[in-house]
């Protein structure tokens, strides 16, 4: 009797927690949301990560303008570069990131989420993320202008461009490309226009804004000689350069593989043709300034690197890695002979940004076209020649613009006291290296020394130029 | 008392300074510089610009010796500063009028 009872109850037993088991089986349709929803989760942590590795690449950048300027004014290119982040990201977060994603109903800009608005505590924290992502994007494209413009720049004015750019320039480019991403839908990607990361809507962007800054400014003191002659400035550290270049590296792997926004296996060859483009702009730049210069020149050759990183940002998830070694190697020639250029002309840019992110901006994108993994077309280049030209068209008249109308009201330009004597002094009365005794001399005598050099200049371009 | 200053080149300062030590000078001061004589510069490249760079990094040493021991600290700096190329440097024996120790106060030949 005893023996049925415990083998009853066990059978009982057994039979319950079989049927508990049975009652708890997933379903199939609650493992697929189930399944979405860690990928969901892993979209977010991807998207997040990215972020941070483009955050970071304003480090970057700082290390590689103050590496390439002079001792006397690395305060103020810190503070550009600080301040170009904290009140772009304000700037973009109440009007650019509307205008740049918001509903469009014409495809040229967009008239919702200003503020963030599109973020409710209840609602899908994905615009939070997709904003985190976006921002340090505008970031980009507004300190790229920072380095051609560096020491000779006033703070106020560089402060009053930061938040143009952020709010209005950048974002309304970036409507026409990339609004389809959120809320809006531009023009150009209606025509196919690709751009994946942003070659065009960032860099350059970021790049003829440069263009226009150092036009508008005109050359430091002492850049050019009375014959014409291009005199060197050299820049007081190569190693914070060098760092410089290595941090932006490492975040453009968040810069490019980032812009899918989704976790999944198509980044693996976006990291791919990103460090095979860096690897051969590199190269290329060496033997290119090597051949020309007779030693391989390492401000080039940086410089190299990031053109390819410039570069391969539009085709980064639509072209071969054969393809990115090939565009890659264009961008390092690329970039010596627009250094060359653009040094000629007499547009004086201290750390070559229109070179790299202007002129490779727009190589890149229509490298993207050329070399299209999909196949090429003469429509398609044709929409990526269009987007180029819609950049220039549009971004460089507005900084223009923009920049001149600063210099009217406030002056964009220091004094040449103020040059001569170094913006951290005057601008920011502090000295970025107090232990280091660094004379303001640059290696080279005549540069921005010498009593004959202080002769009493008019602020602006014009004259600037005349007198040369 | 004279006062000797020897321009150099910085690679032979560590040689030198332990020539004078040996020889007994009772101190000396250095100086970061830079100078050409008849060697002149040399041509480099930043960014593709080619510029000439004629001031070459030296060091100058400067130190107060008796009249005794000028032609010993004079030799001794020759002799060891001497690399046989362009750009060795140069020295100059200048009379020198007083020296005062701050501390103590002593001037003339106790003060060296």
């Amino acid at each position: 009797m005893k023996a049925i009872g415990f083998t009853g109850f066990g059978l009982l037993l057994l039979g319950g927690l079989v049927g508990v088991a049975w009652a708890d089986d997933p379903t199939p349709l609650s493992n697929k949301a189930a399944v979405e929803l860690v990928q969901a989760h892993a979209n977010y942590v991807w998207t997040l990560v990215a972020a941070v590795l483009v955050f970071f690449m304003q480090a970057g950048f700082a290390m590689v303008e103050t590496g390439f300027t002079r001792a006397k004014n690395a305060i103020n290119i810190m503070m550009k570069n600080l301040m170009d982040f904290s009140l772009g990201s304000l700037a973009f977060w109440a009007v650019g990131f509307g205008l740049m994603f918001g509903v469009s109903s014409t495809g040229w800009f967009g008239t919702s989420g200003f503020f963030l608005s599109d973020y409710t505590p209840d609602g899908d924290p994905w615009v939070l993320a997709f904003w985190m992502f976006q921002v340090v994007f505008a970031a980009t494209a507004a300190t790229i202008v920072s380095g051609a413009m560096a020491e000779r720049t006033k703070f106020v004015g560089y402060l009053t461009y930061s938040v143009v750019i952020s709010a209005f320039i950048y974002p309304i480019f970036g409507s026409w490309a990339w609004g389809g991403l959120l809320n809006g839908g531009g023009w150009l990607e209606n025509l196919g226009f690709i751009d994946f990361a942003g070659s065009t809507v960032v860099h350059s962007v970021g790049g003829w804004a440069a263009l226009a800054g150092a036009i508008v400014l005109g050359p430091r003191i002492g850049k050019y000689g009375k014959d014409g002659a291009i005199k060197p400035i050299m820049g007081h550290s190569m190693t914070l350069a060098a760092l410089g270049v290595f941090i932006l590296w490492m975040g453009w792997f968040g810069f490019n593989p980032g812009s899918t926004t989704v976790a999944d296996k198509s980044i693996a060859l976006i990291f791919v043709t990103t460090n095979l483009s860096a690897c051969t702009g590199a190269v290329a730049a060496l033997f290119t300034s090597w051949l020309k210069f007779g030693k391989p020149e390492i401000g080039m050759t940086l410089n190299g690197a990031l053109a390819g990183l410039v570069a391969i940002t539009a085709g980064c998830a639509n072209v071969s890695p054969g393809s990115a070694i090939l565009i890659g190697a264009v961008a390092g020639v690329l970039v010596v002979l627009s250094v060359l250029f653009f040094e000629r002309i007499r547009v004086d840019d201290p750390v070559g940004a229109v070179s790299v992110h202007g002129v490779n901006g727009a190589w890149g994108t229509l490298a993207a076209g050329l070399f299209n993994a999909g196949g090429t077309s003469m429509a398609l280049v044709g929409v990526q020649l269009l987007g180029i030209a819609a950049c220039f068209i549009w971004a460089f008249p507005m900084a223009f613009g923009m920049f001149k109308l600063v210099d009217k009201i406030v002056g964009l330009r220091v004094s040449p006291e103020e040059e001569l004597e170094g913006l951290d002094v005057t601008e920011h009365g502090g000295v970025a290296y107090p232990d280091f005794g660094l004379s303001s001399h640059g290696g080279i005598m005549p540069a921005g020394g010498g009593a004959k050099e202080n002769r009493p200049h008019p602020v602006g371009a014009t004259m600037a130029l005349k007198q040369e | 008392m004279r006062k000797i200053e020897a321009i150099i080149k910085p690679f032979q300062l560590d040689e030198v300074k332990d020539a004078l030590n040996l020889l007994g000078v009772t101190g000396m001061t250095i100086s970061e510089v830079k100078g050409f004589g008849r060697q002149r510069g040399h041509k480099e490249v930043y960014r593709g610009a080619e510029y000439q760079v004629d001031f070459v990094p030296k060091i100058k040493i400067d130190l107060i010796v008796s009249r005794e021991m000028v032609d010993q600290v004079v030799g001794a700096i020759a002799g060891k500063a001497n690399t046989h190329k362009v750009g060795d440097g140069k020295i100059f024996v200048i009379p020198l009028e007083n020296a005062v120790r701050i501390r103590t106060g002593e001037s003339g030949r106790d003060a060296i």
